[in-house]
């Protein structure tokens, strides 16, 4: 079936079956890699995007309930102020080791952030939990939140 | 004394040419170790520098990055001795070109000490041409001259040409020798020990590919690929019509495989199975809803992990079949004894589980193969793949891709010979992508393992004597891939009376090396034993400590190579950090340490637990509270922000293995599949960690590695400390044999 997506602000027309999952609409039909596969469950969220500045797990979102919500991906979280401040915030601190879970988790910081400028520790612990990063560069995760929240990080952290 | 010694080989060459456009371009040979007897032939090249006319300086990393950070290290190196501005520096991923570059792989911790030195030299010697360019192009005596950032500069007359502007007439000189070129005083270093953030680090955060799972091509199709749930099984029929009808599916066929019925894939066959290829990937895996399958089982599809327990206890009352060290007589010194302590430990299989799943895109056109591929040994799986197909390795062409974490388990890369032979039999571009539960059923593991220990201690709380009976798995008196107990397992020399025998549980359940392989289970059953000898004495664990790192004695000609002065400063720098000894604790919470020599490095930890009382231990009734690290990898941190986050890393590793993780085996096959039944570490779970280098007078060793084996047993050993239970079976909440004991 044909659906009309407005992804990052701008429209797109997909033709896939009904309960083809965004992720996959994102990845393999609009050619988007940002957003990644890694359980297919909603259990490590590296396919996290935001639909209307909700973060939402898109292997488990088919695209028949996307609707005319508006798509965010990390192609296009860096338009959004709160997810510029995260992606430099990811650079100052070096966040990554392998890479892969950090654009989920940087659209799921980017939602906490979003309606919670100034998270604490337990806020950060508490929407950050569901967004697994095998390489467990946690600390540093907590630390780029706090920067970009306008907490002057500790080093090493 | 290191394991791995670094020094220049008379294998280690360099050569210069031009590149148009007035650049210079420094090709050079590294032995891959350097000191080996084997080695690259003298005519490989396995990297290069290029110096481009716009004094942009673009350096090939050779081997494959997944996340340790090598790809922005080893050209640190460089860039430091050559003396340019790390802004103007560029990284290129090298092909796969055995040839040229030796072997590529990730894996050991190897890829700084075995390049630290030699890079230094190829760099200095790039240097050394540019300033004899500069004073061929100003006349001036070299002497004279100094650089920095890119640029030589004659101070007397003012002067300063760019290394792009030389770059052209470098070219044309000859090449220094690399044995005595002039090293930098490392007190003028301005790249190595500075913070560097991970070279891909904007594109990651931006969401560009850099993945294997990224890789598109013009044409091609999705493949999943159905293997048996039964290690080694094979494909008697299946229902392909059924699935050929399926929305999207363009073939659908039976991979017969390449292994001996019942054979144990190690990555080095192809596994029999179902292929699917369609339009898109998600109805590829639709259409696998649909598959049925009759399977032909191998015998092995009656083991279980209640049955390696069984077998293991059972083992456990007979003597050891195989030695593996002994010194002095354990039995008479048992025998005269002050006191003897028992325990028997256990630890699981594990799943590495990275997060991008495995995948391999391949296109096979006229005899020949190209793979893109996120592998941390990219010649190996072409070897592979050669065998299994029956092509010659010329005719098959790799690319690496970053890979989505390795932790070892993409050291066997037999997802590219599926891609490989699905691309051949339906001749267009494919992309083999695996789901989760895939990957996790069909993992080389990390082997489990049970110890049977036995300790004696004089009358003043010294270990006199210790035994370990180790049930592990193999066949044949041949251990498991990564199963093995060697005998220079610590105390070994720091015991007068040491017995290490083995017996061996047959194992139809595939296992492979994982990051720190062996030491990541060894650890935690000698150091958590030690800590009990310890209590069990009445003595401080830190005490113990220290006098047990007193007493070393080389029992052979050549002796370990275990350096207990470095460790006993990690010991005592963690302790100090910690506050071991020196702060109130609350009721409930306790400190715990341990140590572990692995991959060239020195690791001493001490975690902070609280436990909750009166309630069994388990993985809700034990919070870490912080782990701090003291680590002796040499002189040099050459990136202090990749090396600390590897460490940390490491750290928070551990704590997701002993708290959850554990792969359980039956009817042949693997129970878990994905995150819900095999957690992995989370936010919550993930207490800080405070890092210290030790920087000793020793070359620089590796990282990714040796900072986890401590963190299982530290954490153990606080458990102890905080709740007077002591965890000898892990995970935690483990399901299937043992408890936590008091």
């Amino acid at each position: 079936m044909v659906y009309t997506l407005n992804v990052n602000g701008v429209s797109r027309t997909v033709d896939v079956d009904d309960a083809t999952p965004l992720l996959w609409v994102l990845r393999d039909v609009l050619d988007m890699k940002g957003t990644k596969f890694g359980c297919g469950a909603g259990l490590c969220g590296a396919c996290t995007v935001h639909l209307n500045g909700v973060a939402v797990r898109s292997c488990s979102t088919p695209i028949a309930g996307v609707g005319t919500a508006a798509i965010t991906t990390i192609e296009g979280i860096g338009e959004n102020p709160v997810g510029k401040k995260i992606q430099d915030a990811w650079l100052e601190i070096d966040v990554a080791q392998c890479g892969y879970c950090q654009a989920g988790q940087i659209m799921s910081a980017t939602a906490l952030l979003t309606h919670t400028p100034k998270p604490t520790d337990d806020d950060i612990t508490a929407h950050m939990n569901g967004n697994l990063c095998r390489c467990a560069t946690y600390n540093r995760i907590r630390t780029a939140i706090k920067l970009a929240a306008g907490e002057a990080p500790t080093k090493g952290a | 004394m290191n394991a791995i010694r670094s020094k220049v080989s008379r294998r280690t060459f360099l050569k210069a040419s031009a590149v148009t456009g007035g650049g210079l371009l420094l090709s050079f040979s590294l032995p891959q170790l350097a000191g080996a007897t084997t080695g690259p032939a003298e005519a490989t090249l396995n990297a290069y520098v290029r110096i481009a006319a716009d004094g942009i300086v673009t350096i090939a990393a050779k081997n494959p990055e997944v996340g340790q950070g090598i790809k922005t290290a080893l050209p640190m190196i460089i860039a430091e001795e050559l003396d340019v501005d790390w802004k103007n520096v560029r990284i290129e991923m090298a092909a796969v070109d055995a040839e040229k570059y030796g072997a590529q792989t990730a894996g050991g911790s190897t890829s700084i000490p075995r390049n630290w030195d030699n890079l230094r030299r190829v760099g200095a010697a790039g240097r050394q041409m540019l300033v004899s360019a500069a004073a061929k192009t100003l006349k001036v005596p070299e002497g004279e001259l100094t650089t920095a950032d890119g640029n030589v500069s004659h101070a007397a007359s003012n002067r300063t040409l760019s290394y792009g502007a030389l770059a052209a007439t470098a070219a044309t000189l000859p090449v220094p020798d690399l044995k005595t070129v002039a090293l930098k005083d490392p007190a003028n270093f301005k790249i190595i020990g500075q913070r560097t953030e991970d070279i891909d680090a904007p594109k990651i955060v931006t969401g560009q590919p850099l993945y294997g799972i990224d890789v598109t091509m013009p044409g091609m199709l999705y493949a999943v690929f159905e293997k048996c749930a039964v290690f080694g099984g094979t494909v008697a029929r299946a229902n392909l019509d059924d699935v050929k009808s399926m929305p999207g599916v363009r073939h659908a066929f039976i991979i017969p495989g390449t292994l001996v019925p019942g054979e144990v894939n190690l990555g080095g066959g192809l596994s029999g199975g179902v292929a699917i290829v369609a339009d898109t990937w998600w109805r590829a895996k639709i259409a696998r809803g649909k598959l049925r399958v009759d399977w032909n089982l191998p015998p092995t599809a009656s083991q279980s992990s209640v049955g390696y327990a069984a077998r293991a206890a059972e083992l456990a009352k007979q003597k050891p079949e195989m030695s593996v060290r002994v010194d002095g007589d354990v039995d008479a010194a048992f025998k005269g004894a002050a006191k003897v302590v028992e325990a028997s430990y256990s630890y699981p299989f594990l799943a590495h589980a990275p997060m991008e799943p495995q995948n391999a895109t391949a296109h096979f056109k006229d005899g020949k193969v190209e793979i893109w591929v996120p592998t941390q040994a990219p010649g190996g799986g072409r070897t592979q793949a050669a065998k299994a197909l029956g092509m010659s390795e010329k005719d098959i062409t790799v690319y690496m891709t970053r890979g989505g974490g390795g932790f070892g388990r993409r050291l066997t890369s037999e997802f590219m010979t599926e891609a490989a032979w699905i691309s051949r039999e339906v001749g267009t571009p494919v992309k083999l992508l695996w789901t989760r539960e895939d990957d996790m059923r069909h993992d080389a593991y990390r082997p489990g393992g049970f110890h049977n220990f036995k300790a004696g201690l004089d009358a003043n709380g010294k270990l006199i004597a210790l035994r370990d009976h180790f049930v592990s798995y193999g066949s044949d008196g041949k251990f498991a891939n990564s199963a093995n107990l060697s005998n220079d397992i610590f105390p070994a020399e720091f015991v007068p009376n040491l017995d290490y025998g083995a017996s061996l549980i047959p194992l139809g359940t595939p296992t492979g090396p994982m990051r720190a392989p062996r030491s990541n289970g060894l650890a935690m059953v000698f150091q958590s034993f030690l800590d009990e000898i310890a209590h069990a004495a009445g003595r401080d664990p830190l005490e113990f400590h220290l006098d047990l790192l007193r007493e070393h004695r080389a029992t052979s000609p050549t002796p370990l190579p275990f350096d207990a002065a470095r460790m006993t400063t990690a010991l005592k720098t963690v302790a100090e950090v910690a506050g071991w000894g020196k702060r109130e604790l609350p009721k409930g919470t306790g400190l715990g340490l341990a140590y572990y020599f692995s991959h060239s490095g020195y690791v001493a930890h001490v975690a902070e637990v609280t436990v909750t009382p009166d309630v069994p231990l388990s993985v809700n009734s034990v919070k870490v509270n912080k782990v701090w690290v003291a680590a002796d990898v040499g002189q040099h941190i050459v990136n202090p922000s990749g090396a600390e986050n590897q460490v940390q890393g490491a750290v928070l590793d551990g704590i997701g293995q002993i708290l959850g993780q554990e792969i359980t085996i039956a009817h042949g096959g693997t129970v878990e599949s994905n995150f819900d039944t095999y957690p992995l570490l989370r936010m919550r779970q993930a207490p800080p960690v405070e890092v210290h280098f030790i920087l000793s007078q020793n070359s620089p060793t590796g990282l990714g590695e040796p900072a986890l084996p401590p963190t299982l047993p530290a954490v153990a050993n606080a458990i102890f400390a905080a709740s007077g239970k002591r965890l000898r079976d892990v995970p935690l909440n483990k399901s299937m044999h043992g408890s936590a004991s008091a």
